[in-house]
């Protein structure tokens, strides 16, 4: 898929960030997943031009991050947290029955591709597990259970909001433009802290 | 009365704290002005003498790093934030990062100031599409307001902030593989020396320090050195985010002068889920040899931790009850590294490869008790061989659990199997499923 | 000046360092890492990753040592190759402490746990270092039980290397080569964790001039070359230092025989000149000579134009018989030894009585024998390592003298030297070396060479052969080097041109320097040669022998095509004697054909670009074949004037003897400079060099090596792409009235006036299609 003029001209606006280019191959492999969902050849072939590497050396550096997919995810991209504190607070099996009830294997895309499923690592969440992240928002203090409505109510086009986050969960490409460092404008939704970040300030107020 | 002290969450009850009104109605961006007022080595002198130490992790004095950086070299410096939060267990400056990122913000134009550095990034990890919101908009909010670009507050001060966003590895909180990653190279450790202090960013000189670090410099400025260092131990000062997760009845964020016990942080929050005892604990994320119930009483500083056998580290308490066991968790930890290794150096590149193998026989109940002496000599042969701190926190686990729960890895291998339920530990089982 | 040089040499001080290795005090220079002292006192340290021409990495973690530094021990042992000794050093290896002992065999069985079992079938076997590393520093036993990492094996990389990354270990040589060194970033590290893996972009192959470099360098067997694979065993090699052919770098290489055939060519080390690298050109291209077209006994042409297998006694009388009493002259062609280059040399001089000689089988000129006769070429390879400032003139280093790109390359890479090139357009390899582009059209080039400015003493000049092609061009660069006081060197692309010239294959000049217009050195020579005279009358150059009414020729491995169009033609209405290793179009129409040795069957020497010789031994004993010069003694002989240099030795001997002349040179008569060729509408000044790769005879048969070379392209200016409305890589055609070629374009950043195709690529063979192949007005059309 060709870019267009519009989207050159944001990724020569993302380079203009830094000092010095090479900088720039980071938030513009995100910004190519807002754009194709994944990271294409198109897009390797296009940040290398920019950049003046060899596609090789954006190969290396797109290979070493997992966020970086070399082929399309869902819509809604599910990550489970399997690291150890929230497997065993039930991440463990909310992974399992996840994958049985969409019946997918780790990385699996459902056939309409509207959702995702993949295992994740911590994600400074801890005090919220067992946590799910769905296109990088957080869903705090699942079960089995709200993760199957979770996956269910996206699948048929209404998921429901993130615990801290926006008003309404955001696509994979929407919020991977974001984390190329464009703003959607949705900083000031979502509540400002969930109420254990709050707990030892209510503690020190005396509160119960 | 409550030992908490609530200093960088003070604020973070209120709606809007996370706003550039909300944080200047709770008294921020006055530290800058006073900070700007000061010569740039007075305010290196000022966060050397409050005995500020780093917040990430390692614990190295903040005002000592910034003073590495050499003066007068016409050279262009620059100021990193290690946002990349990514330790088992922490998640401190996450909650920090979306209830209040101009405090961040405001500890970044005072450390640049310090080491005379115009361009500075923050580094974040790219899971947390919420924070970088509200993290960009800040630094959007405070160029509106003239605390960043150029000139700040009048003092012929300029300073660019740049958010850069990670995509998904650990290994990018180690600072000199940040500092590649920021490069855009694979985030691979650098060899050392050279030191970022010298040759860092772009190879220029270079501060990188952790969120929680910076975030505490405002405050350190504002009040001064003797309120800080009224709190704390004699070399550990001042005050920190302790985060309690697990088998807890309430998890959450206390911010506590450092040397504060788990025993009291346990009482104050709620102890223990109710029915169950503890069992093993990590003081400062996974890499940090875990604890047991002998270690309550344990003064959560660095001096106390690590003359316990462990790390104060990221001051995650990990807490996990009697119904969890211990291989598992430890074989989890281990695969993490294994999934996070950067894949450099051999000894944690095939190391943590043959680690998750070995333990997952244990758990499974394969294996003989010489297979636990081959498991401790396999990590005799990773820990200090590796290039960087990574494998080194692959060991901990394993060799620490092998200390106080031997007897558990040879209780596997008398049943052929994991002898516990999985599902007595989960949050359900108390919670209910819904 | 020179002695004031010295002076300033001495005043450089360098630091040294003493430290303990092993209880063995050693005293190095400061920046010695530690397993390089070790090394020094005979301590072999186990290790992958290090080498001493890369950025030391730390990768592998073999080389662990313990240290501490004035009483202080680091708390863990350290990797020796990252750490510089320093005073008070105590280092003790894994021969003097358990715990680094430990270490190194921890690691190492780390690196065995995922290696596969398959040294039987690998080429590295019985060569490896991993295999004789787990030898000597290894555990007798793997306590691994689990499951190895599995990958598909083997992956081409390109088409002519192949990647086993089950048995890499991860060291990064080949990505940091590829890198630091080649500046082809093409291979990378991928992926992360256990499932690192060296890899390319899927689109686009490891197509480096320099990618056997990785192979030889790769301390398993997962890199390995295409055309060695499941070839030999190492053990079953007989190895002889040799040096390369193919170019005048200069490379030092070890040539792998086995039964009298060549398996396999390897850069040797000389850190003079190539270090330990070459071009994969150097490294793959050696099948020409067992191809099936060999020359293997002399032949004569019969009467029916038929040319019969005859007797050494029949062939040689039947030359003798067409040389000797007819005006004749003789073509070396630019790839001679030294000693083959002086026994044609002396052949003309005393056999044929005529200074009809010259080794130029390419584009030459007057002004070009007056440059090589006056002038002192004296940058070396050093001079370039100094260099503040390297200005190229018509050269293509990476095409042209690859491992002149190599070094000029390194001081870019580590002290990003300045590099001006005078040239048509930025080239892919005046790209790497960052060079400023001074842009030029054939034929305008003196302009741009006067208008040089801030060159110094310690600046280079390198020229390219092609600047022949530009008259006043060589005047105006020896008017530069003159006032600048910059080193100059000339670059021809073949290996043996510098001998050449120094064994006088030239019209005008005699060996050792000695011009044919110095009556002294004339009789110098005569004296040598114990003949009464030497003619003093210049000589023809290959195109006036070509064009002359010269009666008969002795043709030493030229190819006709290299001369012109229609040379093969002229050149069939002379009695033609050819020395040859293949038939070719020289044997075609020659009388007599006498065959000769190629460059792994003889002794013999070649002069670099430096003037520096590379001396070699016969790589193959066991053969019939002859040097040139043999032969040439042989006919000599006959013809009644010997020459008396029946052996290569001899042949090396006497032109030591002979000494370079110390007598008074003359000046180069300056030329003034041409213009440019005007032209307008679809017309296009034609320019074209070499590809490194391409339809050169020498890399005859080598399919993997042709694979990476690249692809033919017209290069156009966009202006020029724009009126022909054509887009990058549609076809576009070049003609004139002799032909026309037509291939994908290229839109590049070449003069407006000026097109650029390669001169002797697949589909791209200039002389043969076009009749010329630069400074020629052409018609540039959408295909």
């Amino acid at each position: 898929m060709a870019y267009s003029p519009e989207q050159i001209s944001i990724m020569d606006s993302i380079i203009a960030r830094y000092p010095r280019k090479r900088s720039a191959i980071m938030p513009l492999l995100h910004y190519v997943q807002s754009i194709d969902g994944y990271v294409t050849n198109e897009g390797i072939e296009l940040i290398g031009q920019k950049l003046e590497l060899a596609t090789a050396e954006v190969t290396a550096v797109s290979t070493f991050y997992t966020q970086y997919k070399s082929k399309p995810v869902g819509e809604y991209h599910v990550g489970i947290c399997t690291n150890t504190l929230c497997a065993v607070m039930g991440g463990d099996a909310i992974f399992e029955s996840i994958k049985e009830h969409l019946n997918l294997e780790n990385d699996g895309v459902t056939s309409d591709g509207k959702v995702s499923v993949e295992h994740i690592e911590c994600n400074a969440a801890c005090d919220y597990a067992p946590v799910v992240m769905v296109n990088w928002e957080f869903y705090d203090n699942q079960t089995v259970q709200s993760v199957k409505d979770l996956v269910d109510s996206a699948r048929a086009g209404n998921p429901p909001a993130p615990t801290r986050g926006p008003k309404s969960l955001r696509t994979w490409k929407q919020n991977s433009a974001v984390l190329a460092g464009i703003s959607d404008g949705l900083a000031n939704e979502g509540v400002q802290a969930g109420q254990p970040s709050l707990l030892g300030l209510k503690k020190a107020k005396g509160g119960a | 009365m409550s030992k908490l002290t609530p200093v960088l969450s003070a604020s973070w009850d209120q709606a809007d704290s996370f706003t550039i009104e909300g944080y200047k109605r709770n008294g921020g961006y006055t530290a800058i002005a006073k900070a700007l007022a000061m010569q740039p080595d007075e305010v290196i002198q000022l966060v050397k003498d409050s005995g500020l130490r780093g917040r990430g992790g390692a614990g190295f004095p903040t005002g000592s790093k910034w003073g590495f950086i050499p003066q007068g070299d016409n050279k262009e410096h620059y100021f990193v934030v290690n946002a990349d939060e990514s330790e088992p267990g922490t998640c401190k400056d996450t909650p920090l990062m979306m209830a209040n990122p101009h405090v961040l913000i405001e500890g970044v134009i005072i450390g640049s100031y310090a080491i005379r550095a115009n361009y500075a990034f923050i580094y974040i990890r790219g899971e947390v599409t919420h924070v970088v919101r509200r993290v960009q908009q800040a630094i959007e909010d405070a160029y509106k307001a003239g605390f960043l670009g150029k000139n700040i507050l009048g003092k012929g001060f300029d300073l660019e902030l740049v958010l850069h966003v990670g995509a998904g590895a650990y290994i990018c909180g180690e600072e000199t593989a940040l500092l590649d990653s920021l490069e855009g190279f694979r985030g691979q450790p650098r060899l050392r020396p050279p030191f970022p202090a010298i040759a860092g960013l772009y190879a220029k000189p270079t501060v990188v320090n952790n969120v929680e670090s910076v975030a505490s410099v405002p405050s350190i400025i504002s009040n001064g050195v003797a309120w800080f260092t009224g709190m704390g131990t004699e070399k550990s000062k001042g005050f920190t985010l302790y985060s309690l997760s697990g088998h807890v009845n309430n998890p959450g964020q206390f911010e506590a002068p450092l040397g504060i016990t788990l025993r009291q942080l346990l009482e104050i929050s709620g102890g223990v889920r109710s029915g169950h005892k503890l069992k093993f604990w990590t003081p400062g994320g996974s890499s940090t040899p875990i604890f047991t119930d002998a270690h309550l009483d344990v003064p959560l500083d660095y001096e106390g931790v690590s003359a316990a056998g462990s790390m104060l580290g990221t001051k995650a308490l990990q807490i996990f009850d009697e119904t969890t066991c211990v291989v598992r968790a430890v074989l989890r930890w281990t695969e993490f590294y294994k999934h996070e290794s950067c894949g450099k150096c051999t000894p944690c590149r095939e190391g943590t490869w043959w680690l998750v193998q070995v333990l997952k026989d244990l758990e499974a109940g394969r294996g003989s008790e010489s297979d636990l002496d081959k498991l401790l000599d396999l990590c005799d042969n990773i820990m200090g061989r590796s290039f960087c701190a990574l494998a080194d926190g692959a060991a901990s686990p394993i060799i620490s659990s092998l200390k106080y729960f031997r007897q558990e890895y040879l209780d596997h291998l008398v049943a052929g199997k994991c002898p516990f339920d999985p599902m007595a530990s989960t949050l359900f089982e108390t919670a209910g499923v819904k | 000046m020179s002695i004031q040089e010295l002076g300033t040499e001495s005043q450089v001080q360098i630091e040294m360092i003493t430290c303990v290795i092993d209880g063995f005090e050693i005293t190095v220079p400061k920046g010695t890492l530690v397993i390089r002292a070790a090394e020094k006192l005979g301590i072999q340290i186990p290790r992958f990753c290090d080498h001493p021409l890369l950025a030391p990495a730390g990768a592998c973690r073999q080389c662990l040592v313990d240290i501490e530094i004035n009483g202080r021990a680091f708390p863990k042992p350290q990797a020796s190759c990252t750490i510089p000794v320093e005073n008070g050093m105590v280092v003790k290896t894994q021969l003097t402490s358990p715990v680094a002992d430990k270490a190194q065999k921890g690691v190492m069985e780390l690196l065995l746990i995922n290696h596969p079992l398959d040294c039987p079938v690998c080429d590295k076997g019985g060569e490896c270092p991993l295999q004789n590393q787990a030898m000597s520093n290894g555990r007798p036993e793997s306590r691994f039980e689990g499951i190895k990492r599995t990958f598909e094996k083997p992956v081409p990389i390109s088409s002519q290397v192949l990647l086993d990354r089950e048995r890499c270990v991860l060291c990064a040589r080949c990505t940091r080569f590829s890198e630091q060194i080649a500046g082809d970033p093409f291979i990378t590290l991928n992926e992360r964790g256990a499932l690192q893996q060296v890899g390319i972009y899927e689109e686009e192959p490891f197509d480096s001039y320099y990618s056997g470099n990785t192979v030889q360098i790769c301390p398993v067997g997962a890199l390995t070359g295409t055309s060695y694979r499941f070839r030999a065993r190492p053990f079953d090699l007989v190895s002889t230092d040799s040096a390369c052919e193919h170019c005048a770098s200069g490379c030092a290489m070890r040539t792998d025989v086995r039964r009298g055939k060549t398996l396999r060519r390897l850069a040797g080390e000389d850190a003079d000149v190539n270090e330990e690298w070459n071009c994969d050109k150097g490294r793959w291209a050696f099948k020409y000579e067992v191809a099936k077209n060999r020359v293997k006994s002399p032949m004569v042409r019969d009467s029916n134009g038929q040319l019969q297998e005859v007797s050494w006694p029949e062939a040689l009388a039947a030359a003798a018989e067409g040389l000797k009493n007819s005006r004749s002259g003789v073509l070396v062609g630019g790839r001679a030894t030294i000693e083959d280059a002086y026994g044609y040399s002396k052949f003309a001089r005393v056999a044929l009585g005529t200074n009809n000689i010259d080794f130029r089988a390419r584009r030459h000129s007057q002004e070009e024998s007056e440059f090589l006769e006056t002038t002192k070429l004296t940058a070396t390879y050093k001079d370039i390592d100094n260099a503040d400032h390297i200005l190229l003139v018509n050269f293509e280093p990476e095409d042209e003298s690859p491992i002149v790109f190599l070094r000029i390359y390194k001081q870019v890479h580590k002290r990003s030297i300045k590099v001006t090139t005078i040239a048509p357009l930025a080239s892919r390899g005046s790209e790497k070396l960052k060079a400023k582009l001074i842009r030029t059209t054939a034929g305008d080039e003196t302009q741009a060479i006067t208008n040089i400015s801030g060159l110094t003493g310690k600046s280079v000049i390198l020229l390219g052969e092609r600047i022949s092609e530009t008259e006043g061009a060589l005047s105006a660069v020896v008017k530069l080097a003159a006032d600048s006081g910059a080193k100059l060197g000339w670059v021809p692309r073949r290996a043996g041109e510098r001998g050449a010239i120094a064994a006088g294959a030239l019209p005008n000049l005699l060996p050792g320097n000695r011009s044919v217009s110095d009556p002294a050195a004339r009789i110098d020579m005569a004296t040598a040669w114990s003949i009464d005279s030497i003619s003093n009358e210049p000589g023809m150059s290959t195109d006036e022998m070509v064009n002359s009414d010269l009666q008969a020729l002795l043709i030493g491995g030229v190819d006709p095509m290299d001369i012109s169009a229609e040379a093969k033609i002229k050149l069939s209405k002379k009695f033609i004697v050819s020395l040859e290793i293949r038939q070719s179009d020289i044997t075609e129409i020659a009388s007599v054909v006498l065959p000769v040795a190629a460059v792994v069957e003889k002794s013999g020497s070649f002069m670099d670009w430096q003037g520096k010789v590379r001396k070699f031994e016969a790589a193959i004993d066991q053969t019939l074949n002859r040097s040139d010069v043999r032969i040439l003694s042989m006919l000599a002989d006959e013809i009644g004037k010997p020459i008396n240099l029946p052996t290569v030795k001899s042949a090396r001997a006497e032109l030591d003897s002979l000494g370079n002349w110390d007598g008074p040179s003359s000046d180069m008569k300056m030329r003034n400079p041409t213009a440019a060729q005007k032209v307008s509408g679809d017309e296009a000044v034609l320019i074209s060099w070499r590809n490194l790769l391409d339809k050169g005879s020498l890399q005859d048969g080598e399919e993997n090596l042709a694979g990476t070379a690249r692809k033919s392209t017209i290069i156009i200016s966009n202006s020029r792409a724009q009126t022909l409305n054509v887009r990058s890589g549609e076809h576009v055609r070049v003609s004139n009235n002799y032909g026309a070629i037509t291939l994908p374009c290229q839109i590049g950043d070449i003069d407006e006036s000026s097109v650029w195709l390669p001169r002797n690529s697949l589909n791209s063979q200039l002389i043969r299609n076009l009749s010329v192949v630069s400074n020629s007005v052409v018609k540039v059309t959408k295909a």
